[in-house]
C-alpha cells in the first residue's frame, strides 16, 4: 500500500504521537506527584490531589509502556541503543516508576500517618525521578549519544552515567521539570477547589515563567553553542540498509537547518512560548478547562521543537556520526511497519475513545468532602 | 567483547525479575475472571452479597495488581537495557506482538482497572459489569500477545535473515500468530493463572470457614472458586504444555531433557516416573518407568518416536559444521554483495547460521573452530538434564495435588457439605502456595530448557546481551534486590492484613469484625 519511504515517515510521526501522548497524559500525573508534599497541607488535601488522577493515572502511564513496545517493534535499533547505552539512567527511571503503582494503591489503605507520609514522599520521587531522567535523556539525545555500531550492528556505548549531567542537558531538566509542574498544576487548578486550587494557580505562574526562560535559553544554546548533525551522503529512503552505509557531518547550528527547509516548523517553538503566557492568563481569569487544553498544546509543541529540529535523525552519535540512527536506516522492515501501522490505526482510536469515556465518567472536581465520605474506597 | 560474566549476570537478572514478576501475573489473570463471574452473579441475582464479594476480592486484586504493574515495566525495559543485541537482531518480529500487546491489552486493563475501583457509584450495574469483563479480557489478551512473542522464541517461524540489516525480519504474520507452540502455551499459561486465582479464593475462604467467620460470604466464594478452579486445573493438565514439545527441534531437546531420555526409544516411549539422571554416564539410576505414557503425552499417538539426547546431539554436530559455512559466506557477502558464489553458499546453509554462532562462545571468528570447540558447542546444545527433570516433576506433582483439592471441593460442594469438611478446608488453605510453585517451576522448564538459545536455533544466549560492564550489572542487581525485597514485604504485610480483616474491610456494617466492634481500618 505505502512505499517504504512513506511508511518510515508515518512511523516517525507515530513515534512523535506516542511521545506527545505520554507527556500530555502522564505529564500531569508526574507533575502532581512532584507537587504532592508541597501543595497538600493536610492528609485530606493530599488525598484530593491523588484522587484527581486516581482512576486514570494507570491508563496514562500505559502510553509509556506502549511507547516502549512500539519502539521495540518499529525502531528496534533505537530502542536497543537508548536503553542499553543509558543503562544506569534507565534503571534509575525504572526504580522511580516502581514507586507509583504501589504508592497510589497502598498509601491510603492504612491510617497510620507515618505510613502515609512515607508514601507521599515515595510518590514525590515517583514524579520527580522520571521527569528528571527523561528530560536528561532528551537533552543528551539532542547533543548526540556517545555510541558506535560495530560491523555486526552491535551498539557500543562509551560514556558513564555522570557524563549525562552536562550543562545543556541540565538546562533541559529545568525545561522538562518546570513544564510538567506547570501541566500538573493546571490540571489541579481545574479539578480541585478552594485553597488547594489557589495554591495550584500560584505554581502555574512560577513554573510557567521558569519554563519560558529556560526554553529560550536552551533554544539559543542549541542555535549557537551546540553541534547539530546532517546527512552528507545520498540516501535512498526506500532501501533496506544498515545505518553504517551513510556519512554524517556534525557542526554548530545544523539543528536549525530544518527551519529553513520547512519554515512552518517555527510554529512549534512559538506556540510553546506564547502558549505558556496564554495558560497563565487563562488561569488568572479562571478559564481552567481552556488552560488545560493550551497547556497540553504547549507540551506537544515543546517536544515537536526538539523532534522537528532533529528530523530525520532519531538518535545521533556524537563519537561516530555515521553510526547515527535516522528515519531512513533504523526502522523495522517494510512488512512489519505495515502490520504495525494497521494495528495502530485500528487500536489507538479505540483506546482514545474509551479513555475519553472514562474521563467523562470521572469528571468533576474532587473535594475534601468526597474524601471524607468515601474514606475506605478512594486512594 | 562480551564476557561470560556479563552473560551470566544478565541471565541471572532476567531470571530473577521474570520469576518475581510471575508471582503477581497468574493471580491477576485468575482473579480478574473470578471478579467478573462474581459480579455477573450479582447483576443477575441482584443479591448484595455478591457485590460485596466482588469488592472484597477486588481489594486483594488491587494490592496484587499494583505489584504486577510495577514489576511488569521492568520486563519491557530489560530487553533494551540488558539484551540490546537480541532486541536489534529479532526486534522486527519479537517487538511486533509486544507493540500490539500495549495497544490492544495494556490500555484496556489499565484504563478499566481505575473504573472498576472508582466507578461503582458512577455507572449503571451493566456498565460496571462490562468494565469488569473488559478488565479480565485485557489481562488475558495481554497473556496472548506475550506468549506469541515467547512462543516465537521457542519455535521461530515466519522469519528470515536479512544480511543488509544484519537481523531477522518477519515474512509471515499468520505463521507468527498461529505458531502451534504459542497457541499451546497460551492455553496452558492462562489456565494456570485461572487455577492460581481459584486456589487463592478457595484457600482464603477455607480459612474463614475454619474460623467460622463470615460463613455465608465464604461459602459462596468457596463454591465459585471450586467450580472455576476444577475446570481450569483440568485444562492445565489435559491441554498441558507438553503437547507442544514435539514441534520444533529445541522443543524436542527440552522434552528429551525433561524425560532424561538418553537414547531414542521405540514408539510409544515410556515415561520415567522417577529416577536419578546422571549426565556424565548418560544413564538414569533407579528409573521407574511407565510404558506408553510418554509417547501418548508428547506425541498424542502410539507410533511416533520421541527423540533421545544422543540422537539430537548427532544432528547438532552436523548443523554446527553447516553453520560455519553459512557464517564464512556471510562475511564474504557483506564485503562484496555481488559475490554470487558466496550468496548461493550462504542461501544453502543459512538455516544453520545460528548453529555457527554457537561457536562464538569459543572463537570470535567461528570458521577457525577446532574439533574440540565444535564438540563443546555440541555439548552445550542440550540443556542440563537434572534441573529439567526435577523441576518438571515438581510442577506436575503440584498440578495433581491441586486437581485433587479442586475435585474434592467440587464434590463436597455438590453435596452441600464442603464447609463441614475441616480436613479439606485445611488442605485448601495450606495448598495456597501450590499454584505459585507450579508456575515458577513451569517457567524454569520452559525458559531454562530453551538454553543455549534466546531464539531457538537462531540466536545463542551469549550473543544476545548488551555491551555493558559487569559493574553496571552488579549495581542493577543490587537495586532490584533492595527494591523487590522491600516491596514484597510491604505487599505481603498489606495482603495479610486485609485477608485477616476479610469483608469487614468494606465497612458495610454487615461483617464479622464490625459486629464485634473490632474494626480499626
Amino acid at each position: 500500500m505505502f512505499d517504504y519511504e512513506t511508511l518510515r515517515v508515518i512511523w516517525w510521526a507515530i513515534l512523535a504521537f506516542l511521545v506527545c501522548g505520554f507527556t500530555v497524559m502522564d505529564g500531569f500525573d508526574l507533575g502532581i506527584g512532584m507537587l504532592l508534599p508541597f501543595l497538600g497541607k493536610t492528609d485530606d488535601e493530599r488525598r484530593v490531589m491523588l484522587n484527581t488522577v486516581g482512576p486514570t493515572w494507570e491508563g496514562n502511564q500505559t502510553w509509556l509502556v506502549t511507547l516502549g513496545g512500539i519502539s521495540f517493534g518499529a525502531w528496534s535499533l533505537v530502542y536497543a541503543t537508548v536503553f542499553s547505552g543509558l543503562y544506569t539512567g534507565m534503571l534509575v527511571l525504572l526504580f522511580g516508576l516502581f514507586l507509583r503503582p504501589v504508592g497510589f494503591d497502598y498509601r491510603s489503605k492504612l491510617p497510620d500517618p507515618r505510613w502515609r507520609s512515607s508514601w507521599d514522599w515515595a510518590l514525590f520521587l515517583g514524579g520527580l525521578v522520571p521527569s528528571v531522567v527523561l528530560s536528561l535523556a532528551v537533552g543528551n539525545v539532542i547533543l548526540g549519544l556517545p555510541f558506535q555500531l560495530d560491523n555486526e550492528l552491535r551498539s557500543l556505548y562509551i560514556g558513564s552515567f555522570w557524563d549525562l549531567f552536562n550543562p545543556f542537558s541540565l538546562l533541559c531538566v529545568v525545561v522538562g521539570v518546570s513544564l510538567l509542574c506547570l501541566h500538573g498544576a493546571v490540571f489541579l487548578h481545574w479539578r480541585t477547589e478552594a485553597e488547594l486550587a489557589e495554591r495550584a494557580r500560584r505554581v502555574i505562574v512560577w513554573s510557567g515563567l521558569a519554563f519560558v526562560l529556560s526554553f529560550i535559553a536552551a533554544g539559543f544554546w542549541l542555535a549557537y553553542g551546540q553541534d547539530g548533525y546532517l546527512i552528507t551522503s545520498a540516501i535512498d529512503p526506500n532501501a533496506s540498509v544498515s545505518p553504517l552505509a551513510k556519512t554524517v557531518t556534525k557542526s554548530a547550528g545544523l539543528w536549525l537547518n530544518n527551519y529553513s527547509i520547512y519554515p512552518a516548523l517555527v510554529l512549534a517553538p512559538s506556540i510553546a512560548l506564547f502558549g505558556v503566557l496564554l495558560v497563565i492568563f487563562c488561569s488568572i481569569k479562571r478559564y481552567v478547562g481552556t488552560a488545560f487544553v493550551v497547556s497540553s498544546l504547549v507540551v506537544i509543541c515543546t517536544l515537536m521543537t526538539a523532534g522537528g529540529s532533529m528530523f530525520p535523525f532519531i538518535l545521533p552519535s556524537s563519537i561516530h556520526p555515521a553510526s547515527s540512527l535516522t528515519v531512513w536506516d533504523a526502522s523495522a522492515s517494510r512488512y512489519t511497519l505495515q502490520l504495525l501501522f494497521f494495528a495502530t490505526v485500528v487500536f489507538m482510536p479505540i483506546v482514545m475513545a474509551y479513555t475519553t469515556w472514562v474521563y467523562c465518567v470521572m469528571r468533576g472536581k474532587v473535594t475534601v468532602k468526597d474524601i471524607q465520605d468515601n474514606q475506605h474506597i478512594l486512594y | 567483547m562480551i564476557t561470560n560474566e556479563v552473560v551470566e549476570l544478565s541471565r541471572l537478572q532476567f531470571a530473577l525479575t521474570a520469576l518475581y514478576h510471575f508471582l503477581f501475573v497468574p493471580l491477576t489473570l485468575g482473579l480478574s475472571f473470578l471478579l467478573a463471574i462474581m459480579e455477573s452473579v450479582y447483576v443477575m441475582s441482584g443479591r448484595e452479597i455478591y457485590k460485596d464479594m466482588t469488592r472484597f476480592w477486588g481489594k486483594l486484586f488491587g494490592i496484587n495488581f499494583a505489584m504486577g504493574v510495577t514489576t511488569g515495566i521492568t520486563m519491557e525495559f530489560q530487553f533494551g537495557t540488558n539484551w540490546a543485541y537480541y532486541s536489534h537482531y529479532v526486534g522486527d518480529i519479537f517487538g511486533l506482538p509486544l507493540a500490539i500487546e500495549g495497544m490492544m491489552a495494556f490500555f484496556l486493563e489499565s484504563t478499566f482497572v481505575g473504573v472498576f475501583f472508582f466507578g461503582w457509584d458512577k455507572l449503571t450495574k451493566m456498565q460496571h459489569l462490562t468494565t469488569t469483563w473488559l478488565l479480565a479480557l485485557g489481562t488475558s489478551l495481554s497473556a496472548l500477545w506475550i506468549l506469541i512473542a515467547n512462543g516465537w522464541m521457542q519455535h521461530p517461524v515466519g522469519a528470515e535473515f536479512n544480511y543488509d540489516t544484519m537481523r531477522m525480519e518477519l515474512i509471515s504474520f499468520s505463521e507468527l500468530f498461529f505458531n502451534p507452540v504459542a497457541q499451546v502455551k497460551f492455553v496452558h499459561t492462562v489456565a494456570a493463572g485461572y487455577v492460581t486465582g481459584s486456589m487463592f479464593v478457595l484457600g482464603i475462604s477455607g480459612y474463614y470457614l475454619l474460623n467460622n467467620k463470615d460463613v455465608a460470604f465464604a461459602r459462596r466464594s468457596f463454591r465459585i472458586a471450586s467450580g472455576f478452579g476444577l475446570a481450569a486445573v483440568l485444562s492445565v493438565i489435559v491441554l498441558g504444555d507438553e503437547s507442544g514439545y514435539t514441534t520444533g527441534e529445541v522443543q524436542r531437546a527440552k522434552l528429551a531433557a525433561i524425560e532424561a531420555e538418553w537414547e531414542t526409544e521405540e514408539a510409544p516411549a515410556s515415561f520415567t516416573l522417577f529416577g536419578f539422571p546422571d549426565e556424565d554416564t548418560m544413564t538414569t539410576h533407579y528409573a521407574i518407568k511407565v510404558p506408553y505414557v510418554m509417547g501418548l503425552i508428547a506425541t498424542r499417538s502410539i507410533d511416533q518416536k520421541v527423540d533421545g539426547i544422543k540422537e539430537i546431539r548427532e544432528r547438532k554436530h552436523h548443523r554446527i559444521t553447516n553453520g560455519m559455512i553459512a557464517y564464512e559466506n556471510l562475511q564474504l557477502l557483506r564485503q562484496d554483495k555481488t559475490n554470487q558464489a558466496a550468496k548461493s553458499a550462504f542461501e544453502a546453509h543459512k538455516d544453520d547460521l545460528g548453529h555457527g554462532l554457537l561457536l562464538k562462545k569459543y572463537t570470535e571468528n567461528v570458521v577457525d573452530a577446532t574439533p574440540e570447540q565444535i564438540d563443546a558447542a555440541v555439548h552445550d546444545a542440550i540443556p542440563r538434564v537434572a534441573p529439567m527433570f526435577w523441576t518438571f516433576r515438581g510442577m506436575v506433582l503440584c498440578g495433581f495435588t491441586m486437581l485433587f483439592i479442586f475435585a474434592a471441593s467440587f464434590y463436597f460442594n455438590a453435596k452441600r457439605t464442603a464447609h463441614k469438611q475441616r480436613w479439606l478446608l485445611r488442605l485448601a488453605f495450606y495448598g495456597i502456595p501450590l499454584p505459585w510453585i507450579a508456575s515458577e517451576l513451569g517457567w524454569v522448564v520452559a525458559e531454562y530448557g530453551r538454553q543455549p538459545w534466546t531464539i531457538a536455533n537462531i540466536l545463542p544466549t551469549h550473543l544476545s546481551t548488551s555491551s555493558v560492564e559487569p559493574g553496571q550489572l552488579y549495581l542493577s542487581l543490587a537495586g532490584f534486590f533492595v527494591f523487590y525485597t522491600v516491596l514484597l514485604i510491604i505487599e505481603m504485610y498489606l495482603m495479610l492484613k486485609y485477608v485477616r480483616l476479610g469483608p469487614s474491610s468494606l465497612h458495610t456494617g454487615r461483617y464479622h469484625h464490625e459486629q464485634e466492634g473490632l474494626s480499626h481500618v
